[in-house]
């Protein structure tokens, strides 16, 4: 269905090559999952096929992509359109129309069907992807799961023979995920669209994929998962817990290890405490924002603790951003007190804010304003008045192999959160905001993200991370709020939150159950 | 009655249909007459969009331009009428610039007059600010031809881009005031601009590559020679009628002639275009009877305006008679506020 001949590619700025003689064959009707480290040219192998590379992005590509029996050095974008259907990691940002009925029509506008051809086919589709209630909407009040099933929804109409989807869950809360897979692996099975996907969030899709295609290795071609999943800097916890106790097969489902976990779920299991945190240095009493008509915060509570981890859940829309924004002074409450150390956060500036609160916006390169590492390191220790080379020793001691040269933008994901921490943490504040962090990390950058957040609790930090990763707050979580529709519904700590509920359970308590047991570590130890 | 989007052909055509009128009568009370009927048919159909917040941002733009002619005519205008009201220091121009004064003797008359000539610029941008904020962008882009398909793409997009920027700009304020710096003066503004610019810069690409990967830009080749006939007509054809306008509603009768032979021009280059473009349109907004009653009675307005007035102010200053006429066809414009379909609300569901 996709042939790779002797692709090698290199954007038109840099050095060495993305993707290097790459020679695969894709087959019809399977799920391909591409993995591979930050960096390593997902996005790149996806966009080869739909033909964004190298006709939108520029560079050099050497030997030859066959899509369909279409070459795509010959065939720009739009041409290949009928035949590639294609999702981006932000749908959001690639809607064209209002509502979710034009939206689906799009495509099929684009290439000219016939009006009844389109009626129908737009029909079909609100059916298959479960949309039907949804058609008349405008797309800016959809749910992240709803607009991710629109945007499959509006590549699929023209019927495409491939799916190309860039890390379609990584922004969205697990039961939205849940659709979204759902959804695409009945694309697979009931309409045999050959779907190629890259996503880091491996316990979410892995049990779904027929093929992994591993792009960091060499030479990169399509394995079994089971095989795949034996590189370490890969695994996600299930996996993981089946090779620290020798299960065979490995598991790559809940369910499978499940199945071999019979005995262990027997095992005695005492939980280890979770920190309880010392004083409260950060509350909020009946906080309350609307925006425009709609009620983002009803009334909250929430007190925070120092030396203390605690992770903020729940849907997208609940509130978790705005929860961040009324703790940092970012935005003033309609009702109820904000007090951070005592103090009004809206009114704090310059160092007293610093020397207080640390803030790390989901997009960390909305805190960079220079062009290098090192100027943008040189400006933090100007404005905190600190020795020279102080920020950029803290960078150095969370990440040893930052390149100070290089533009903030083009840091990885994970560099790019390092470079944020650093600047921030100048003053040792007492409150650590971070909202969303682990978009775009994997595991390997995830682990040593969890040891940055550790260190600082144990210093008296008290941290605060909005994130849907349960598998992350598994790990460093002592205590969790979820949040729903603008309210507090459970304020717990870890292991009575995610014991709790099947949506917020990690796997390795998913497989333990009812043991209440949230690492693979504590499993093993069992 | 039921909701459904009306044909946003018809609510530009209505508010141009007032916006002419608008140019041609200098009585203040038809002036009025038309923000007030414009002013509740927004009030009456705009719907819960983004984009419907036009109007707003119009009606201060309106505001702002009187006050800029008032503050002109004090400073530059021609001294005329003899109610004097006060005398601004004036200063002597140099011989080359005889004929402009500064300052001077300012009258009631002088004052009246500008008021009047920025309320009626006023009025047309209030009128074009209602066509905003009632007819959605994407609506309008779909009921074009499909010869200007894609210049219109790039005017939505890039209509739909200063609302992101705005949003941009706000999340790098916030941003910078938590890494403790200035959020105010020219250097918290320079140094937040390569920020904004950056992710604006990403969201424009992000929308260009996905309209790419979705058929956007799909031609069939075509011949140099059409090419450039059709790109002539189109470029010659906009020229006329641009010109032709300013000279009809200048009221010069050959503008009329440049108008209608510019027309024919670019719509002819449109149609040669259109051949090219292979784009079909999924239920496209029917033209039914709201349609034609919204567009009739704003034709009508500008057509009973034109025929009554003389868009002129004459002195000495009487206070305005009402031209029954006039009066009653700009009421008739504010039928559409009963008469059309409400729009549909953003969260309604099947």
């Amino acid at each position: 269905m996709i042939q790779f001949d002797h692709v090698s590619f290199q954007h038109a700025m840099s050095k060495s090559p993305v993707l290097h003689d790459l020679n695969l064959v894709i087959p019809e009707g399977d799920l391909t999952l591409v993995i591979g480290r930050t960096g390593s040219g997902k996005s790149t192998f996806l966009n080869l096929i739909n033909g964004l590379v190298p006709h939108f992005t520029g560079g050099t590509l050497s030997g030859r992509v066959i899509v369909n029996g279409l070459d795509t050095r010959e065939n720009p974008p739009r041409d290949l359109a009928g035949v590639v259907g294609t999702v981006g990691q932000n749908p959001r940002a690639g809607f064209t129309t209002d509502t979710v009925e034009d939206e689906l029509a799009y495509t099929m506008e684009s290439l000219g069907f016939t009006a009844d051809v389109m009626r129908r086919r737009v029909e079909e589709t609100l059916d298959l992807l479960g949309l039907a209630g949804l058609r008349n909407r405008s797309l800016d009040t959809l749910s992240g799961g709803e607009q991710q099933r629109v945007a499959i929804g509006a590549a699929l109409t023209a019927g495409p023979k491939i799916l190309v989807l860039d890390e379609p869950t990584s922004a969205l809360d697990p039961t939205a995920a849940e659709e979204v897979l759902a959804a695409v692996s009945r694309l697979v099975h009931d309409l045999a669209i050959t779907v190629v996907m890259a996503e880091h969030r491996l316990e979410r899709v892995v049990e779904f994929a027929d093929h992994v295609l591993r792009i960091d290795a060499w030479p990169a071609t399509l394995e079994d998962p089971a095989e795949a999943m034996r590189d370490h800097g890969l695994q996600p916890p299930v996996v993981r817990l089946g090779q620290a106790l020798g299960w065979q097969p490995l598991p790559l489902s809940v369910r499978s290890a499940r199945r071999q976990a019979a005995t262990l779920r027997l095992a005695h299991f005492d939980p280890p405490a979770a920190r309880a945190g010392g004083e409260r240095v950060a509350t909020m009493q009946g906080a309350g924002v609307r925006f425009g008509g709609i009620e983002a915060l009803r009334g909250v509570d929430v007190a925070l603790r120092s030396g203390q981890i605690t992770a903020l859940m729940g849907r997208n829309g609940a509130g978790k951003s705005t929860l961040i924004n009324l703790l940092a002074g970012a935005h003033r409450p309609d009702r109820g007190r904000v007090s951070v150390d005592g103090q009004d956060p809206c009114g704090l500036r310059g160092q007293d804010l610093l020397s207080r609160i640390a803030y790390v916006p989901q997009d960390p390169t909305d805190l960079f304003y220079t062009d290098s590492v090192a100027a943008e390191c040189a400006a933090t220790d100007r404005d905190t008045g600190q020795a020279p080379g102080s920020a950029l020793g803290r960078l150095k001691s969370l990440v040893a192999t930052v390149d100070d040269d290089v533009h903030p933008r083009d840091l990885s994901a994970g560099q790019q959160l390092a470079l944020a921490l650093a600047i921030q943490l100048a003053s040792t504040p007492e409150v650590v905001l971070l909202d969303e962090p682990t978009r775009g990390l994997d595991y390997p950058g995830k682990v040593a993200f969890a040891q940055w957040l550790d260190t600082l609790a144990r210093s008296g930090c008290s941290v605060l991370v909005a994130t849907h990763d349960v598998e992350f707050v598994a790990v460093i979580g002592d205590r969790v709020i979820v949040m729903a529709d603008g309210e507090v519904v459970t304020d717990a700590d870890v292991r009575t939150a995610l014991t709790s509920s099947p949506a917020f359970a990690p796997q390795v308590q998913k497989v333990l159950a009812p043991l209440p047991v949230l690492t693979v570590e504590e499993a093993c130890a069992l | 009655m039921s909701t459904r989007w009306l044909h946003p052909g018809a609510w530009w055509l209505w508010a141009l249909g007032l916006g002419a009128a608008a140019t041609r009568t200098a009585n203040p009370l038809l002036l009025g007459l038309i923000v007030g009927v414009v002013t509740l048919v927004v009030s009456a159909r705009r719907p819960q969009a983004q984009w419907a917040g036009a109007f707003t941002v119009f009606v201060r733009l309106g505001l702002i331009v009187i006050v800029i002619r008032i503050v002109f005519a004090m400073l530059f205008g021609v001294r005329v009428g003899t109610d004097l009201l006060f005398t601004l220091p004036s200063a002597t121009l140099p011989s080359w610039m005889a004929g402009v004064t500064f300052g001077g003797p300012v009258t009631v008359e002088m004052l009246v007059i500008a008021a009047i000539q920025g309320a009626q610029l006023a009025t047309l941008l209030i009128c074009v600010g209602a066509a905003n904020s009632l007819a959605s962008p994407v609506r309008l882009l779909k009921a074009l031809p499909a010869g200007l398909y894609h210049v219109g793409v790039a005017a939505v997009v890039a209509l739909s881009l200063a609302p992101r920027i705005m949003i941009n700009v706000r999340r790098v304020m916030r941003a910078r005031r938590l890494r403790g710096r200035s959020t105010r003066g020219l250097r918290a503004a320079a140094e937040s601009a390569v920020p904004v610019l950056e992710s604006s810069l990403d969201d424009a690409i992000n929308l260009a590559a996905a309209m790419d990967t979705r058929g956007y830009g799909r031609m069939t080749a075509a011949q140099p020679a059409e090419r450039a006939l059709q790109a002539g007509l189109v470029l010659v054809g906009l020229t006329g009628i641009a010109l032709g306008l300013f000279a009809a509603l200048g009221a010069a009768s050959w503008g009329w002639l440049l108008l209608v032979i510019g027309l024919l021009m670019a719509t002819g280059g449109i149609v040669i275009a259109g051949r090219r473009v292979p784009r079909t349109r999924y239920r496209p907004d029917p033209w039914n009877w709201p349609e034609t009653i919204t567009a009739g009675s704003g034709i009508l307005a500008a057509l009973a305006v034109l025929a009554g007035s003389t868009g002129t102010i004459s002195l000495p200053l009487t206070w305005p008679a009402l031209p029954p006429l006039a009066v009653l066809a700009i009421l008739l414009a504010a039928a559409p506020a009963l008469t059309t379909p409400p729009p549909p609300l953003p969260w309604r569901t099947a």
